[in-house]
């Protein structure tokens, strides 16, 4: 069996603010072994965010409170000190941030960046950083590193850009990649080159990927497990062929019936979810998806555990529904037209 | 009369046309402010709109989809061409003699954060198009507001809030309620889903729909993801670095591509089924677009192309009818059988000639 690199047990994130609490993560559990890619996804707001800068400790601040336990290698990283979660940063976790226009800094060239990383974690001296800094910028596909490592930000495109990023979180080796959306600023030629690029990496340094979007597309392309985030919970999990094929959560049959698909006829009209995502601040009784399913019932009041409900095991749920019923109606929202086709 | 020039069979006179329209931004230097080079944003583009009819504006960042859509409704002004709405040329008109014409023509633009002012209440940035065209009096001006609203799926009541009280969802609905205001003809849409989530963005899909439905509008409707565009439109122009290599009806666009670049566009697209996503060839284009400021000779598309021969490097493909209104520029057409012999429908004698001649002119 492969090596449990990260083992997240019931993470709560919250954050006071004038307002009220947020409750932005409210019960997360997940386990990452070496290989795999986990992918999460769910709406803005639903947490996701939140998740991928929690386990890299940059949600740490006077308002933040966490509950749960985030082990990493065993050792829990909520309780680590701030300066030891420094040598965590990058030597083990390395993040990839969504928008690539802004994560870099502008006035410094590219290398220098890259370099500044590697040496914050390394005794090691600047040609053999630069060597470094080059070498990785050849394993992401930079066409000329040697070049091109002289350059500003500016003189890049948003794709070359993301390779950059790629690039700088790769440097110290990390066991595990975190991915927040990288792949949403991009046009879907670049984002296809980057998916492609992650995949091969993963592979090339041994590591483990957690990639966050709201694309259920580059998902069904990269991950091998899911999770569906929805108002700071976990509302279904489960391995790729099980959301894809058998979702049991009405509202990932409703983030699937959205996209207007290529490899479908076209239907007459979209599915929507009607309504929006619930504020943090006031959620909803009960399940937090009722106010916006349109399969709510009496039962829903009470906010439903997440729990094995099908003959899958590993396949996690929070719906109230009968299995059933589920498989029978599903498809009016995931596929929306296909009857009248048939 | 090609089908190009009418883009319809019926030989009704189009809402809109676009006849060879070019924009070249000046890059400037030195203390004359010397031109030094051209962005090529849009160059030499050609196409009509339908009324009542979804165009489609497809492409990279960078293809000068964006800087058509400003074009085409006049916030710039074209550097060659003729746009002719209902009739009338309006590429050079000034200021003053635009303004009428912004009653017909509206935009929705693609970030609802930027687009709105944040000092103004919702009821003043609906308004104030109707303000400035002194439709109506005061009253009639807020009673159209609040229907307005309701039309867009806002309530009345948000007339007095500010635009950071709202989502980004909702934020759209207002840039589209002031697009309405005026009760334009033509709305050209610049990515009006890519900021949102998936829920809101069909959500909002549904509501052009509608709104097209009930008003009688004609949409061009810019955006990069091919999915979303399929799903509104009649018709759809693909962008590759300032032309339109492919125009086809919006289905067959998917069925049959003709350009190796829509084809490796579609392909790129990611679809939300794993079986299906790893049974499927995939063509990963390498390299990013190249600059606008000096594009390759002949097709443009040839240093990324995986069917680019030596002809492709040295004379530019012309745009192609292969019917059913079936447009596209290639000297290597996919899907096409021999059967049909192509015709040229740029209207120039020998267009491989002149198109070469320009392309000495331009470097």
């Amino acid at each position: 069996m492969a090596e449990r690199l990260l083992e997240v047990k019931d993470l709560k994130v919250q954050f006071a603010t004038e307002d009220g609490t947020v409750q932005a993560v409210a019960g997360l559990s997940f386990e990452l072994e070496r290989g795999k890619v986990l992918g999460i996804v769910g709406e803005s707001g639903s947490g996701k965010s939140v998740t991928a800068m929690t386990l890299m400790g940059l949600t740490r601040g006077v308002n933040a409170r966490f509950e749960g336990e985030v082990l990493y290698k065993g050792r829990d990283l909520l309780k680590v000190s701030d300066r030891d979660m420094q040598d965590y940063r990058g030597n083990e976790l390395g993040m990839i941030f969504q928008d690539p226009m802004t994560s870099l800094n502008p006035v410094y060239r590219i290398g220098e960046q890259i370099v500044e990383g590697i040496q914050a974690h390394e005794k090691i001296d600047k040609r053999a950083a630069r060597a470094r800094a080059i070498e990785l910028l050849r394993q992401v596909g930079l066409p000329n590193p040697e070049s091109r490592v002289d350059d500003f930000p500016h003189q890049f495109s948003g794709g070359m850009r993301q390779r950059a990023m790629i690039a700088m979180a790769l440097s110290c080796n990390p066991s595990i990649l975190i991915a927040d959306e990288p792949t949403t600023a991009l046009d879907v030629t670049i984002q296809a080159q980057i998916v492609d690029l992650v995949n091969r990496l993963k592979d090339d340094f041994d590591s483990a990927v957690i990639f966050i979007t709201h694309d259920l597309g580059v998902i069904a392309e990269i991950a091998d497990e899911i999770i569906v985030m929805y108002a700071g919970r976990v509302v279904e999990r489960g391995t790729k062929p099980d959301i894809f094929y058998d979702p049991q959560m009405p509202y990932t049959w409703g983030l699937l019936g959205s996209i207007p698909r290529l490899d479908r006829p076209r239907p007459k009209r979209l599915h929507t979810i009607e309504g929006m995502p619930p504020s943090l601040i006031n959620l909803p009784e009960g399940c937090k998806f009722r106010p916006r399913c349109p399969h709510a019932f009496d039962k829903c009041i009470q906010e439903p555990g997440l729990e094995n409900r099908v003959e899958t095991p590993g396949h996690l749920d929070r719906c109230w529904l009968d299995v059933q019923f589920k498989r029978d109606h599903r498809d009016e929202t995931i596929s929306p037209g296909s009857a009248e086709a048939a | 009369m090609t089908a190009l020039e009418h883009g319809s069979e019926t030989g009704e006179t189009p809402l809109l046309e676009v006849r060879h329209v070019k924009k070249y931004f000046p890059i400037r230097k030195g203390v004359l402010q010397r031109e030094v080079a051209r962005v090529h944003a849009v160059d030499d583009v050609s196409f009509a709109v339908r009324e009542g009819e979804t165009l489609g504006l497809v492409g990279e960042s960078g293809c000068g989809k964006s800087t058509l859509g400003r074009t085409i409704v006049r916030l710039l002004e074209p550097t060659e061409g003729e746009i002719i709405f209902q009739g009338t040329p309006i590429q050079h008109l000034g200021t003053r003699r635009l303004r009428p014409l912004r009653r017909e023509m509206q935009m929705v633009f693609q970030d609802p954060y930027a687009s709105l002012n944040p000092r103004k209440r919702v009821g003043t940035i609906v308004s104030d198009p109707m303000r400035i065209h002194h439709l109506g009096s005061r009253a009639d001006q807020k009673r159209r507001v609040g229907e307005i609203l309701e039309t867009v799926g806002l309530s009345p009541e948000h007339y007095n809030r500010f635009p950071h009280e709202f989502s980004g969802g909702q934020r759209q609905r207002i840039g589209i309620a002031r697009a309405l205001a005026l009760r334009p003809k033509l709305i050209v849409a610049d990515e009006p889903v890519s900021a949102l989530d998936v829920s809101i963005q069909s959500q909002m899909l549904n509501l052009l729909e509608d709104l097209q439905n009930d008003f009688q509008l004609t949409y061009i409707f810019i955006a990069h993801d091919l999915g979303v565009v399929r799903h509104v439109s009649d018709r759809i122009a693909v962008m590759y670095l300032g032309k339109i290599v492919e125009l086809s009806p919006a289905e067959e666009l998917y069925t049959r591509p003709i350009m190796p670049y829509t084809e490796a566009l579609l392909s790129a697209v990611p679809i939300p089924d794993p079986d299906l996503a790893a049974k499927r060839e995939r063509i990963v284009l390498e390299g990013d677009v190249p600059s606008p400021i000096n594009p390759p000779s002949g097709c443009r598309f040839h240093p990324r192309c995986r069917y680019a021969t030596q002809v492709c490097r040295e004379i530019e493909p012309p745009l192609v009818d292969y019917g059913h209104t079936h447009l596209a520029a290639c000297h290597h057409p996919l899907n096409v059988d021999g059967s049909a012999p192509p015709q040229d429908t740029t209207g120039r004698s020998n267009p491989a000639v002149s198109s070469t001649s320009r392309d000495t002119h331009s470097s």
